[in-house]
C-alpha cells in the first residue's frame, strides 16, 4: 500500500491539526482531504483526523515565528479558496518553512511558494470584490440584506470591513452558495443560518419582504449608473472585465 | 423625500457632473467613531463600473448646474441649452446617506456651478458636508470641489469637514484659459489651492503639539487638466502637472481626455474621437514620476515633446537609453530594476525578495508574471538565452510590435485596436 490520505472536516483548524500529524508522525506521500471532496485513491490509506485546536494553535504559532505575518496571512487566504487539493500545496509550503533553518517564506523561486502566494491573491481579490459588490436592501424589518454568491469563502475575511463600516444599522450578508452568513445586530457579529421561503428569488426585490422605500433608492440608484455613463466612451470590454459577469445578477444596477 | 423630483434632478445632476474624472476614495484617515455610519480609512473601493470602464466610488453630483459662466469646453456653460436644476442641501444628504447604507458608495463628490457668487455657492456645498458630518454622524468620503474665488474663511471650514478638496485647472495653459474661459482669471484657481496648501501644513504641524486638532483635508487636493481642447502638447501637460505636485503638493493630477460637447469654433468639432489611447499614455507616465522614480523630464523634454501612442512610455524611454541596458537582474537595484520594460513594482518586490535565495534565471522571472516579451531585450539574468543581437532603437520597437499579440494590446490599453 503506497501512501496515504488524511481526512478532515474542513475548517482551518482541522487543516493544521493535519498538518501537525504529519510532523509528529514524520509522514511522507501523504494528502490532505476535506471530508465533504474525499475521492478515494485506489491504493491509499484514509484516516479521518480529529480537529485539535490547541495543536492547530501551534502549527499556526510556529508558523508565525518562521514567516512574515504577511506569508501566513497568505495561507490562511489561500485555504479559503476551497481550490481542489490546496491543502497539499499548503502542507508543502509549511514543510519548506518549517524544514530550513533560515526564513525563506519569501522564496519565489519555490512552487509552493508562488502557487500559495498566487491562490491568496485570488482569493483577496476577491475579497475586495465583495466588499465592493454586497448589495443591501432594506427589508421590512429594517435589516439591511444582502446574498453573495462568491467562489471563494470570502465571508469570514469581509466581517471586520462591514462591521466596522455600518455600525449603526442591523445587517445580514448571506452567502448562498455555502449556506451561511453574517448577522450584525447593533452589537455583536455572529455567523448564522437562515431558511429561506421556496422559490425565494435572491436576484429579485420581493415586495412581501422588501421595504416601500427600497424600490425607490434601487431605481434612483440604476438612473445614476446610467446618467454617469459617457456614452463617446462606451467601453463595455474594459467594464466587463471590472464587473464580470457572474457577479451581475445581484448587481442593483444591472436589473431591468 | 418627493422621489419623483429627486430623480429628475439627479438625472440632470449627475450628468453634468460626469466629466470630473476624479473618482479616488482613498488616502483619507476617518475612522468610524461613536457607531457612526461609515468609515474611511484603508484603500478606497470601487462599487461599480459606467459602462465605458470608470470607475464608481462616489456619488458624483453637481449641486446645480445653473452658472454664471461660459466657459466653452463646459456643459454647464451659461450659453448651453440644457435643462437646469439644483439640489436643496437635505436631498443631497438623504441621497449620501441612504445610497451609503446599500454599499453603493464610498461617499459623495459634490461639485457645482456657480450660481450667483463663488462664495455664495461653496457656502451650500460646506453646508451639505457639515450636515453630513455633524447632524449624521457619517465618516465616510467627501471630496468637495472648491470653487474658484472662494474666500479664504470658506475654504477654511471646507477643509474640516472634507476630505479632499480641489479645484480643476481644466487647461493647462494661462494662454489657453484665456481663450476658452474669458470669464475666469488663472489667480481664482490658484488661490484656493494655495490656501489649502498652507492649512494642510499648518494642520500638520500643530497636530504634533495638540493632538486634538481637528483634520483638515485628510486625503489632500486634486486636480484635472482637460486633455486634446486646446491644443497643447504632453510636454506642457505633463511639466504643469510636476509643477503642481511639486507646488501644491497635490494628491493627484487627473487627466481628462476632451469629450467634444460643444459647436463652438474654438473647440474640437462634435463626433472628433475622444483621445483616449492619449490619456492613458499620460496617466502611465504619472504613474512613472510617482511610483517608479522617473523624473519628467526623462519621459518628455524639448526632444521628445509628445508621448508615443503605439508603445508605453517606459519602453519609450528604455529605447531612448539603450546604454542603461541590457540590467542584470541578480544584481541591479530597485531604481534600475523598475526601469526594465515589462517589470512591474510588484515584480520588482517579488525579485528582490527571491534573489536573496538563489540567482534568478528566466523560468523564475517567468513565473514570477514579468512581460517576457518587452523584458527579453532589456535583461539579463542566470539563463544563457537572451537577446545577442545588437539591435537599434528602430529594430528593437518594430521587433516588439510584432511580437506583442492581441492580449497585450488590450492589456495595455484597450483603445489600441482603434489603431490595428
Amino acid at each position: 500500500m503506497t501512501g496515504k490520505t488524511l481526512i478532515y472536516d474542513g475548517s482551518f483548524e482541522g487543516f493544521l491539526s493535519c498538518v501537525f500529524y504529519i510532523f509528529e508522525y514524520k509522514l511522507t506521500d501523504v494528502t490532505i482531504q476535506n471530508e465533504f471532496v474525499v475521492q478515494n485513491g485506489l491504493f491509499s490509506e484514509n484516516e479521518t483526523i480529529a480537529t485539535d485546536t490547541k495543536k492547530a494553535d501551534r502549527v499556526w504559532k510556529g508558523l508565525k515565528q518562521k514567516a512574515s505575518t504577511i506569508s501566513s496571512t497568505k495561507i490562511y487566504y489561500a485555504f479559503l479558496s476551497e481550490q481542489l487539493g490546496v491543502e497539499n500545496i499548503l502542507l508543502n509550503y509549511i514543510q519548506y518553512i518549517f524544514n530550513n533553518t533560515k526564513k525563506v517564506d519569501t522564496d519565489f523561486t519555490q512552487p509552493s511558494v508562488l502557487n500559495t502566494s498566487q491562490i491568496a491573491k485570488n482569493v483577496s481579490r476577491e475579497k475586495h470584490r465583495m466588499e465592493a459588490f454586497v448589495r443591501f436592501k432594506l427589508t421590512k424589518d429594517n435589516i439591511y440584506f444582502a446574498n453573495i454568491e462568491p467562489d471563494f469563502n470570502v465571508l469570514p475575511l469581509i466581517s471586520k470591513h462591514f462591521k466596522s463600516r455600518y455600525a449603526d444599522q442591523k445587517w445580514v450578508i448571506y452567502d448562498i452558495k455555502r449556506n451561511y452568513g453574517l448577522f450584525y445586530d447593533l452589537e455583536t457579529l455572529e455567523m448564522m443560518q437562515m431558511e429561506f421561503p421556496k422559490n425565494f428569488d435572491f436576484s429579485k426585490t420581493d415586495t412581501n419582504f422588501f421595504a416601500d422605500e427600497e424600490f425607490e433608492f434601487q431605481k434612483l440608484w440604476q438612473n445614476y449608473f446610467k446618467s454617469t455613463n459617457i456614452t463617446e466612451r462606451k467601453n463595455m470590454k474594459l467594464h466587463i472585465r471590472h464587473v464580470p459577469k457572474r457577479y451581475w445578477k445581484y448587481l442593483s444596477e444591472k436589473q431591468p | 423625500m418627493s422621489f419623483d423630483r429627486t430623480l429628475e434632478k439627479l438625472k440632470i445632476l449627475a450628468d453634468a457632473a460626469k466629466y470630473d474624472v476624479s473618482c479616488s476614495s482613498s488616502g483619507s484617515k476617518r475612522a468610524n467613531t461613536n457607531k457612526g455610519l461609515g468609515d474611511a480609512t484603508g484603500m478606497g473601493i470601487c462599487h461599480s463600473y459606467t459602462e465605458d470602464g470608470r470607475c464608481v466610488s462616489l456619488l458624483k453630483i453637481l449641486l446645480t448646474n445653473h452658472c454664471i459662466f461660459d466657459c466653452a469646453y463646459c456643459v454647464t456653460r451659461k450659453s448651453n441649452d440644457v435643462k437646469r436644476a439644483a439640489f436643496k442641501v437635505q436631498e443631497v444628504v438623504d441621497l449620501t446617506i441612504n445610497f451609503y447604507r446599500r454599499n453603493y458608495i464610498e461617499g459623495l463628490f459634490l461639485s457645482s456651478g456657480i450660481f450667483k457668487s463663488a462664495d455664495y455657492t461653496m457656502e451650500r456645498l460646506v453646508a451639505v458636508a457639515k450636515k453630513l458630518r455633524l447632524e449624521e454622524n457619517f465618516n465616510g468620503y467627501i471630496h468637495l470641489k472648491s470653487i474658484p474665488g472662494a474666500s479664504d474663511e470658506l475654504m477654511r471650514e471646507a477643509g474640516l469637514y472634507a476630505d479632499r478638496l480641489s479645484v480643476n485647472i481644466e487647461i493647462p495653459t494661462k494662454s489657453g484659459l484665456k481663450l476658452l474661459a474669458p470669464d475666469k482669471n488663472f489667480e481664482d484657481f490658484i488661490k484656493p489651492m494655495e490656501k489649502v496648501k498652507n492649512e494642510i501644513i499648518q494642520y500638520k504641524s500643530e497636530k504634533k503639539i495638540i493632538k486634538s486638532t481637528p483634520k483638515y483635508a485628510p486625503a489632500g487636493q486634486s486636480t484635472q487638466m482637460i486633455v486634446g481642447a486646446s491644443g497643447e502638447n504632453d510636454f506642457q501637460i505633463l511639466k504643469t502637472a510636476e509643477h503642481y505636485y511639486k507646488s501644491y503638493n497635490l494628491k493627484r493630477v487627473y487627466y481628462s481626455g476632451y469629450v467634444p460637447i460643444s459647436l463652438d469654433d474654438r473647440l474640437p468639432k462634435i463626433g472628433t474621437e475622444v483621445p483616449m489611447l492619449r490619456e492613458n499614455r499620460l496617466y502611465q507616465s504619472d504613474w512613472l514620476t510617482r511610483f517608479y522614480g522617473f523624473q519628467t523630464n526623462e519621459i518628455v523634454n524639448l526632444n521628445h515633446q509628445n508621448l508615443d501612442l503605439d508603445i508605453d512610455p517606459k519602453l519609450s524611454w528604455a529605447l531612448r537609453n539603450l546604454h542603461e541596458f541590457p540590467v542584470d537582474v541578480n544584481k541591479a537595484d530597485k531604481r534600475m530594476l523598475a526601469r526594465i520594460p515589462g517589470v512591474g513594482m510588484k515584480s520588482v518586490n517579488k525579485i528582490l525578495m527571491a534573489r536573496r535565495f538563489r540567482r534568478l534565471n528566466w523560468d523564475h522571472l517567468k513565473k514570477i508574471g514579468i512581460a517576457f516579451n518587452r523584458a527579453q531585450y532589456f535583461l539579463v539574468c542566470d539563463s544563457n538565452l537572451f537577446e545577442r543581437r545588437d539591435l537599434t532603437a528602430e529594430k528593437l520597437k518594430a521587433t516588439i510590435l510584432k511580437n506583442s499579440n492581441s492580449k497585450y494590446d488590450k492589456l495595455l490599453s484597450p483603445q489600441l485596436n482603434l489603431f490595428s
